[in-house]
């Protein structure tokens, strides 16, 4: 049925066309208004920071990046009128509220260290010789309270302290490393950084390679599967699609 | 208008059809619809965007003259380059490396790090970024990586798998390498420190994908492209291989035939740089952004196909042009995240997919295309999805099933970021199903490569998304990140060997695309089109009615 197939694909695109390209004017139903560096827009109520900011007229050359809250591009710092408080969200997940005075940081400058993880141990000698400046954590908060992914940055640090390699990693798992933790920080640490090596050190030292894979490797290294490839690159498309349908398939 | 009243993120009329889901939920937990036939494929596939008519058309020019191509991508090879390269000096190159890489997604970062570990000196790589380093569709692979690593599994059975889900139309010998490299990949993370998810000896927990026939997925909670890439890129960064972000490339450079170099742009400046390289890597990635038949996706803010249009004007052949991958669930509610991505995982771990009356309509975990289909048609054609208040449509996906079968506290353990992005919009995914729809998520083609990503052209070689192949025209999940690290490593290495062997830079010049611009002529492309976009353009009507350009 082409006529009926095409005509859903037309319903389709048409359904989608806010999201694809850009809401229609006549369709708003209600108007909010918000301030970027400053300035006043007034923007479609229910819209992401970052379609907000389009709305306005914005077209991100820097600061947007996946825009689905696993990057960390588009890290932006507000307040909302008559609040004294300096609030911290993901432009891409966050609803524009009324009266946000907003701003984005694109880029944090922390430093990062240059280490070889072959060379380290899952201690606290890793941060004394990396970061020793993770020791100057005053315990206030702040970086807990910025991140965006509602990760106790606080914890973790004073794992790290301890040399909880483990909790350190998992506590910090969920890091998208957008570095508001580092930028509210009032002690200077860059977090996110030792976090990374927290994982690392975790992952490498503290979860051995299963012997499942390690044998799978030797095999392939000895050339077990070859004939079958072989044989399958061989086989015709007629009898590859007989195997495929009659092949078992084991239960989820 | 009244405003809409929510109940736990949902409006009221959805919300009383939440509750017909909720009454059935016990009477689908041990009910599987059985998966399809062949024929019964072939049927539900008439409503997929790939073969609904309409949407695509005959490629006019170029290496793959008279292939089929969507019409957006059709529209960016038929366009003009953005300079004609009077412009520009090319006698003074800004770099000059022996190895450029061109993105910095999983594919470009894993090729940087085995070229130097191979033996290129790390003074002699360049990575560039369109963004920033990472800023990628990996770092959103959700679901895991497919590795055929457990006793009753093999490379081979992982071979079949994704023949078969790719309609057979994939390329053997690539495909080959994607399957026997892919446990070298895995202890490769283990090696860098990947946090992969783990049983309680210790062994991978691995999970069934749609389209496999034995549990090969290995994850890191939701956020597996995320940390496979934090982990490379962060070893790329130990090893102090330079690279620079903001800086697309442009145009590719030849000397007629070789790939010798690019042009780099500085959006911020507005200033260009040119690079001059024996060898280059492409690893662009895919066309996300470019909507196809007017879909949400699920892809990044650049993925704009720049890598297929640049190469393409250079003389690489395409395959698989004619095929999109739309993902079966990409959000349909709330309007804030419309098109992004629920993963696969989601099913794996036993979400159904129901409609309007509470019913389980087809096998959870149909190859993607199939099930997609599927969605469309019991919302277009059946009737029986489900309407949201700016008029999308979509079927349930019944997560609390996942609690249901796996114990309280899976969803929040096992799919934390999925669970966040929900609940920030005040959705409790524990309780209530998501509405989901199709969404555009995977360039299927791309550019045609040998097992270790050399192209037709000399001194190019690819890696990733925007290679074409190896996953023929659909790729299964848990393929994708794979690609990434195997062929990026792979060329890598393939370019350490070739650089050993050939000295010599090539002269920098436009010449190729002199000639692309009179086949254009020739072909009678008459348009105001340029390409590579580098980026899509969401800004206001209102706003773009009232610009000027005055500096």
């Amino acid at each position: 049925m082409p006529d009926r197939d095409s005509n859903i694909m037309s319903k389709i695109a048409e359904s989608n066309k806010s999201v694809v390209s850009g809401i229609d004017e006549k369709d708003i139903q209600h108007w909010i208004t918000i301030s970027i560096l400053g300035r006043k827009y007034k923007v479609p109520a229910g819209l992401t920071i970052m379609q907000a900011m389009e709305f306005a007229g914005y077209r991100f050359i820097r600061s947007c990046g996946c825009r689905a809250g696993f990057c960390g591009a588009c890290t932006t710092l507000y307040r909302i009128e008559g609040d004294y408080r300096l609030q911290t969200a993901m432009a891409c997940q966050t609803r524009a509220e009324h009266g946000m005075y907003l701003t984005q940081i694109p880029f944090t400058p922390a430093e990062r260290a240059v280490y070889d993880l072959n060379k380290l141990t899952p201690t606290i000698e890793a941060f004394l010789t990396h970061y020793p400046e993770i020791l100057r954590c005053l315990g206030c908060n702040a970086c807990t309270k910025a991140c965006p992914q509602d990760i106790d940055v606080m914890e973790y640090i004073a794992a790290g302290k301890r040399g909880d390699i483990t909790l350190m990693a998992e506590l910090s798992f969920d890091c998208i490393q957008c570095g508001l933790c580092a930028v509210r920080c009032p002690a200077e640490l860059a977090q996110y950084n030792y976090a990374q090596l927290a994982r690392r050190l975790h992952g490498k030292y503290e979860t051995p390679t299963p012997d499942h894979l390690l044998n799978r490797i030797k095999e392939i290294e000895g050339g077990t599967f070859e004939k079958a490839l072989d044989e399958l690159i061989e086989t015709s498309t007629e009898e590859l699609r007989k195997q495929y349908t009659s092949r078992d398939i084991e239960q989820a | 208008m009244a405003e809409l009243k929510f109940i736990g993120g949902y409006p009221e009329d959805m919300r009383k059809l939440i509750e017909v889901v909720n009454k059935t939920r016990m009477q689908r937990k041990d009910y599987i619809p059985e998966a399809m036939t062949m024929q019964e494929r072939d049927d539900v596939l008439q409503v997929h965007p790939d073969y609904a008519p309409g949407g695509k058309r005959a490629i006019r020019l170029g290496p793959n003259k008279d292939d089929m191509a969507p019409n957006e991508v059709a529209d960016l090879l038929e366009a003009y380059p953005l300079l004609d390269g009077s412009e520009l000096d090319l006698t003074k190159p800004d770099y000059v490396v022996d190895l450029l890489i061109i993105g910095g997604g999983l594919a470009g970062t894993s090729a940087a790090v085995w070229a130097h570990e191979k033996g290129v000196d790390r003074e002699k790589i360049l990575l560039v970024n369109k963004l920033r380093h990472g800023d990628a569709n990996s770092i959103m692979a959700e679901g895991g990586t497919q590795s055929a690593d457990r006793e009753n599994d093999s490379p081979a059975r992982h071979f079949l798998d994704a023949m078969g889900g790719g309609h057979f139309t994939n390329k053997p010998d690539v495909l080959r390498a994607l399957v026997s490299d892919a446990p070298l990949i895995m202890k490769w993370l283990c090696d860098l420190g990947a946090m992969i998810d783990r049983e309680e000896d210790g062994c991978f927990v691995e999970k069934a994908g749609g389209g496999t026939s034995r549990r090969r997925m290995h994850a890191c909670a939701d956020y597996t492209g995320l940390e496979e890439l934090r982990v490379i890129r962060d070893e790329f960064k130990s090893r102090q291989i330079p690279y620079v972000e903001y800086y697309p490339v442009i145009e590719l450079l030849t000397d007629g035939n070789r790939i010798t170099g690019a042009v780099l742009y500085n959006m911020e400046t507005g200033e260009y740089k040119i690079v001059q390289a024996k060898a280059t890597i492409l690893a662009t990635g895919g066309f996300g952004r470019l909507h196809i038949r007017g879909f949400p996706t699920t892809n990044h803010y650049g993925a704009t196909a720049d890598g297929i249009v640049l190469a393409y004007r250079a003389g690489a052949k395409l395959r698989d042009t004619d095929t999109v991958q739309y993902h079966p669930t990409g959000a349909a509610y709330p309007q804030q995240i419309i098109g992004l991505l629920l993963t696969e995982k989601l099913r794996s771990m036993g979400a159904q997919p129901v409609n309007r009356d509470g019913e389980a309509f087809v096998f959870p975990l149909e190859p993607r295309d199939v099930e997609a289909a599927s969605f469309i048609r019991e919302c277009y054609v059946r009737d029986k999805g489900v309407v949201t208040p700016t008029g999308m449509r979509g079927v349930w996906l019944d997560t609390p099933l996942i609690e249901v079968k796996n114990g309280a506290g899976t969803i929040e353990k096992s799919f934390p970021g999925m669970f966040r992005m929900f609940q920030r919009f005040d959705i409790d995914m524990r309780k209530d199903p998501v509405l989901v729809f199709p969404t555009l998520h995977y360039q299927n083609g791309g550019i045609e490569t040998d097992p270790w990503g050399k192209t037709n052209l000399d001194g190019l070689w690819v890696a990733g998304e925007v290679s074409g192949g190896v996953h023929g025209k659909n790729r299964l999940m848990g393929n994708s990140t794979l690609d990434c690290m195997v062929f990026g490593r792979r060329s890598g290495i393939s370019v350490a060997q070739y650089l050993a062997t050939n000295s010599t830079h090539g002269k920098l010049t436009f010449d190729h695309t002199k000639k692309y611009t009179a086949l254009l002529k020739e072909a009678g492309v008459v348009t105001k089109r340029k390409a590579p976009i580098l980026l899509p353009d969401y800004r206001g009507k209102a706003v773009l009615a009232r610009m000027i350009d005055v500096f």
